[in-house]
């Protein structure tokens, strides 16, 4: 395993009270609100949900962008709960395909964790496991890369800026 | 009908998995870096033979990243940008997902 080509991390500091970051994070309606899908439960420690995507109401371009995959359902699981803490879920990274079946693929590992920092809260999130993924979802399906390609892909275009 | 502005995946994969590879990828960064070279130069400085690079050029060449021409009677390879820029382009889709997810759960939270 290559910490660089496995693992994603995100920052975001949020302006508002820990409480209220929690429910967004916790609470299935919320979750879903700001990432686009429905749950067909809550989020419990060690459930198995389904989600269906739903194109968000909030922006007409990233709506636009989702409109194709409404409805598609995908595997969630509650991996760890840690009141106002931390939060873990597994999913098939962006496993979007209504013609593939992704279930005998291994799961990614999306970790958040709250902090506290001055002006609100220090969001971290991880998505780990992209080593375990076949190689052709592998390259749909890492996202938000600070690592592996993102990273060697931002070598290339340095080098093809200079020449 | 709006048209999402996705790339194509199934087209970009086989690019990736070409990539997929120390060799290969040096071999990207060094004609990034050096324009149009010859399999000499590519393998100068390296303990990798001039039949492993021409193998590795054409899984490249194969995936769309690189290309050959003829210099009289030198063959030099070279890279075809326009695909490293798909791949750019499609992997730049993928990243702006989560991006885009913590966008929303900023507003979602902070209004």
């Amino acid at each position: 395993m290559n910490a660089s080509t496995d693992r994603i991390e995100k920052q975001v500091l949020l302006k508002a009270p820990r409480e209220r970051v929690w429910r967004a994070l916790s609470e299935a309606d919320s979750f879903g609100t700001w990432f686009g899908v429905r749950f067909d439960g809550p989020f419990v420690e060690g459930e198995r949900l389904t989600g269906k995507i739903t194109p968000t109401q909030v922006d007409d371009e990233i709506a636009a962008m989702q409109a194709p995959y409404e409805g598609t359902p995908f595997e969630w699981i509650v991996e760890r709960i840690e009141p106002m803490r931390s939060i873990a879920f597994r999913w098939h990274p962006f496993g979007i395909d209504k013609t593939v079946d992704y279930s005998h693929e291994p799961m990614t590992l999306i970790v958040f964790e709250l902090r506290d920092a001055p002006e609100g809260i220090l969001l971290t999130v991880t998505e780990s496991g992209f080593d375990k993924l076949p190689p052709e979802r592998r390259a749909k399906a890492f996202p938000a890369n600070e690592g592996g390609w993102v990273h060697q892909m931002k070598l290339i275009e340095k080098y093809l800026a200079r020449h | 009908m709006r048209k999402p502005r996705t790339p194509d995946f199934r087209k970009t994969a086989p690019m990736f998995a070409a990539l997929g590879d120390a060799t290969r990828l040096r071999l990207i960064a060094a004609l990034c870096a050096g324009g149009a070279l010859s399999i000499a130069q590519l393998t100068a400085g390296t303990a990798i033979t001039r039949q492993a690079v021409t193998k590795h050029l054409e899984v490249l060449a194969d995936a769309g990243l690189v290309h050959d021409t003829r210099q009289g009677r030198e063959r030099l390879w070279e890279l075809q940008p326009s695909r490293i820029d798909e791949a750019r382009r499609s992997l730049d889709t993928i990243a702006a997902q989560w991006d885009q997810a913590l966008r929303r759960l900023k507003a979602f939270v902070e209004t």
